[in-house]
């Protein structure tokens, strides 16, 4: 069994593992990059659409040519490669970090560092998470994997379409498959607003006039071996409504009914996970509780953008350098959920300078504004002229804001949204 | 040509391959059929998993004989035929003063049938033999004999030893006639396949009436009755040591919180009679029913661990099985109405039809060459990074993980699909590739590919579980 050492480990090599292995190299760190498929680029190979890198790039791109123009990149570095191969385990002792993996050309690996940045993405929810009742035939589908079937492999996953659940996937494979001739005859979300961007309501739904049913919950699927039809019901005022329930026939369902960062590795190697993200707790570095480890991307929060993810990691990446230099964060403070806030990532600030926040709100509003207070003082109040629980919102909090958070020892800042 | 058999046995569930399996071992040429694609897709496949503790039924009745017999014969199968089974221990949790008076008796029956080692239990020996359970608890039994066991792998096992002791199996085979013709019976399936076997095995499961009434033998009604079930992740904080029981009722054993053999923790079943016996649809109602029985006495499980639910039928006829040679027919064994505990019992019923066959006139000469083992299919779950590294060097397809959350790699895959499971649930239950918390959103595909590799289907043939369920409908 071969045994490499590396200053950093990343594990994942989608876009937020590119970019942050990027930054790794770029500070003269020996870097490997690990990643389970035949080659780099995670789920973009299948986003075919394009509306990629608008930030990133100032340019729009296809799924893949984003992928491609980081690829090339990585592949220009003296970056440690490893592509086929899986982290079965994460270990985190004392000393280095471990690595073990296993590929079908090299057997098991072990690889050994000082940091490791997890970069591992996210998973659909399915079905059985949100509960589904009906029968259990052929033709139920995560939107993930219908696009994955359509767009890479070359097949019709079914022609009479229902998309339950309003996510980004799903909205854009209602367009995908009205495109390859399927009637798309619905898409069914149970929230009174869309999950997705508006964008994509606009471009993959009203360009192609396919119902949106807000407000309404699958109650039923029906077919023995191949879905049949799914049963709808209103939801008003908070009670289900069954005598408004009605059935759209279909021989295809597909799931956007959310994304969950997958930390099986992380808890596996002792991280303490957020049950508001799913993802790790953070400091202002993105280092999880396990020092030296550090998480960016989809596996940290679930990113409406690639841009925003590839900038999360790039950070993480620069943050992760600096701590094999010797260098942690300075002072920090605690960031406080606020009134209709749902999550901010990373959960600290750093006082002495410019942070970069993630966050969502749990409301719709127009008008809104985003306030930052310590104890009662206003540190910083930003107007959003609409703000929704589908659009992450992103907030920098500069030093200059944070040079009167006080000396104490647990200061904490709290970020509301009214 | 129409082939000629000594014994047909109908129906390839946990009774057909247990009674295969046991006339293997004698000189005999033994049919297996199923009208499903593949072994274990009825009955067998969606129930509770459980090798009962013997206390539940009273002596009198064959299913609790057969019960007792069956729970004693798993050890020696799981060290010839590598299926998961553990056993782990029952308890049964009363939460109010009557339902103790109810475990009394569960005791009494439980001593008086022999069961090992079964004792009743205060309210501290209760948490402190399952920390999980709710400190409403009073007291209780525990049965330490009782177990876990994945139902659909000990059946593949089975039909494996079966097939490999020279029965054949035949599946797709869905019987339409049966006719007494001189010494032997004629078989006919829908597709028009025929066979000849002087003596025939009635294991139909829920549709054990209708294979009855064709081969023109007794007249009963078999019952639908429903169970639903959800499946928790592996990461539950929920999962016990122990299978935890309900005080029964009279109508059934009541909802349990199983840790599977395999990490995960299954909660129900449910108890609702279907008109319709392939309606194996979930509802709304009786799920949430069963997160409230079961948080009753394990309150950390919570519906965000849920990753899926399901139902089985239970094949109900009478209070007790209906294991007989036919009275009206010739040649004719019935294994009828074998609900719970039929699983537990089925190593045993094996016997108890060889006992039966022998009576009414099958010669048994045993085989010198009879080999009871099954080899061991490698398991990367199970596997230390060195043994998977040695297997990797030999064959790369062990270094090639296809299902992420279950841990199975690509040889695993091919390995079932060379073991005859030719269908994305037969590769399922076989690997448990799609089994674990993403339920193949990322695997499918894969599995898809290998299949289609191995096999030389198109992909117009990949189906969910047979026939009518592909999974595509075109090609770009």
């Amino acid at each position: 069994m071969r045994e490499l050492s590396f200053d950093a480990v990343v594990i994942g090599g989608g876009a937020a593992g590119m970019a942050a292995a990027l930054e790794l190299d770029a500070k003269g760190h020996t870097v490997a990059l690990v990643e389970r498929e035949e080659r780099l680029g995670g789920i973009l190979a299948q986003c075919v659409h394009s509306g990629f890198g608008l930030v990133e790039f100032d340019e729009e791109l296809t799924g893949p040519e984003f992928a491609e123009r980081f690829e090339d990149r990585v592949s220009g570095r003296p970056i440690s490669v490893f592509c086929g191969c899986t982290v079965l385990e994460l270990s985190s002792g004392e000393g280095d970090k471990v690595a073990s993996c296993i590929s079908a050309r090299e057997g098991a690996l072990r690889l050994k560092s000082r940091a490791v940045v997890l970069a591992m993405g996210c998973r659909e929810r399915n079905r059985g998470n949100i509960r589904i009742p009906g029968s259990r035939p052929a033709g139920i589908f995560t939107a993930g994997l219908a696009q994955r079937l359509v767009n890479v492999e070359g097949y019709v996953p079914g022609k009479e379409v229902v998309v339950i659940g309003s996510g980004d996937i799903g909205l854009i494979m209602a367009r995908r498959m009205s495109w390859i001739g399927c009637k798309v005859h619905a898409v069914v979300e149970i929230l009174p607003y869309p999950s997705g961007l508006t964008r994509n309501i606009v471009q993959c739904l009203h360009d192609f006039g396919i119902p949106l049913y807000l407000s309404h919950l699958t109650t039923e699927v029906y077919g023995r071996d191949r879905v049949e039809g799914i049963e709808v019901a209103p939801i008003e005022n908070g009670a289900l409504i069954m005598e408004k329930a009605f059935k759209i026939p279909c021989d295809t369902v597909l799931l956007s009914v959310g994304l969950v960062p997958e930390n099986e590795l992380s808890r596996n190697a002792g991280v303490a996970i957020n049950p508001m993200t799913n993802g790790a707790w953070t400091d202002s570095s993105l280092m999880t509780s396990v020092p030296g480890v550090f998480a960016c991307g989809n596996v940290l929060h679930v990113h409406d953008l690639v841009d925003y993810v590839v900038e999360e990691a790039g950070r993480a990446g620069r943050f992760a350098a600096l701590w094999l230099e010797g260098a942690g964060p300075g002072r920090e403070a605690r960031i406080k959920i606020g009134p209709n806030v749902r999550y901010v990532a990373p959960a600290r600030v750093e006082i002495g300078r410019d942070n970069k926040l993630y966050l969502r709100t749990m409301i719709v509003k127009n008008d809104a504004v985003l306030e930052v207070k310590q104890g009662g003082k206003v540190l910083l109040s930003s107007k959003r002229n609409h703000v929704q629980p589908s659009e992450m919102i992103t907030l920098t909090l500069g030093k200059t804001e944070l040079s009167s958070v006080g000396d104490l020892p647990d200061a904490a800042i709290e970020i509301s949204i009214q | 040509m129409e082939e000629s058999f000594d014994v047909a046995i109908i129906g390839a569930g946990v009774c057909g391959a247990n009674i295969a399996r046991r006339l293997s071992a004698y000189e005999l040429d033994v049919a297996l059929v199923d009208k499903e694609a593949d072994v274990s897709f009825g009955v067998s496949k969606a129930n509770s998993g459980i090798v009962h503790g013997g206390f539940h039924h009273n002596r009198k009745l064959l299913k609790a004989r057969l019960e007792i017999q069956g729970a004693m014969m798993f050890d020696r199968l799981k060290a010839e035929l590598d299926f998961p089974f553990v056993r782990c221990g029952i308890v049964v949790v009363a939460l109010h003063e009557d339902e103790m008076r109810a475990v009394e008796q569960l005791y009494a029956q439980g001593v008086e049938n022999g069961v090992i080692g079964v004792e009743m239990c205060s309210r501290e020996r209760m948490l402190d033999l399952e920390p999980k359970l709710s400190g409403d608890a009073l007291g209780g039994l525990y049965a330490p004999g009782g177990g876990i066991v994945e139902p659909y792998r000990f059946v593949f096992s089975l039909v494996e030893s079966a097939t490999r002791n020279g029965v054949r199996l035949y599946t797709d085979w869905d019987l339409v006639s049966a006719a007494r013709e001189g010494e032997a019976w004629s078989l006919r399936a829908a597709d028009g396949r025929k066979m000849r076997a002087r003596f025939a095995v009635n294991c139909g499961g829920l549709f054990a009436d209708e294979i009855s009434r064709i081969f023109g033998a007794e007249a009963y009604s078999i019952k639908g009755r429903k169970g639903e079930y959800y499946l928790l992740d592996k990461l539950t904080r929920a999962r016990p040591d122990r299978v935890v029981f309900p005080v029964p009722t009279s109508l059934s054993k009541g909802m349990l919180v199983v840790p599977t053999v395999e990490g995960t923790v299954l909660l129900g079943p449910t108890a609702s009679a279907v008109e319709d016996k392939g309606d194996s649809a979930t509802t709304r109602e009786r799920l949430e029913t069963i997160l409230r029985s079961a948080r009753t006495m394990v309150p950390d499980i919570s519906e965000t661990d849920v990753i899926t639910s399901f139902a089985g039928i239970r094949p109900t006829l009478g209070e007790d099985f209906y294991i007989d040679a036919s009275a009206k027919v010739p040649a004719f064994i019935q294994v009828a109405g074998i609900q719970s505990p039929g699983l537990t019992a089925s190593p045993a019923i094996g016997e108890y039809v060889k006992d039966l066959l022998k009576k009414v006139g099958l010669v048994l000469v045993e085989k010198a060459d009879w080999d009871p083992a099954v080899p061991k299919a490698p398991r990367a779950r199970d596997l230390s990074l060195f043994e998977l590294d040695a297997l990797a060097a030999e064959d790369g397809g062990y270094g090639e993980v296809v299902c992420r959350c279950e841990r199975v790699t690509e040889a695993e895959i091919v390995a079932a699909i060379r073991r005859g499971h030719r269908t994305l649930d037969g590769i399922k239950y076989f690997t448990r590739a799609q089994m674990g918390r993403c339920q193949g959103g990322f695997c499918t595909y894969k599995i898809l590919k290998i299949l289609m590799r191995e096999t030389g289907m198109p992909w117009s043939e990949i189906a969910k579980h047979g026939r009518g369920s592909t999974l595509l409908r075109g090609e770009l």
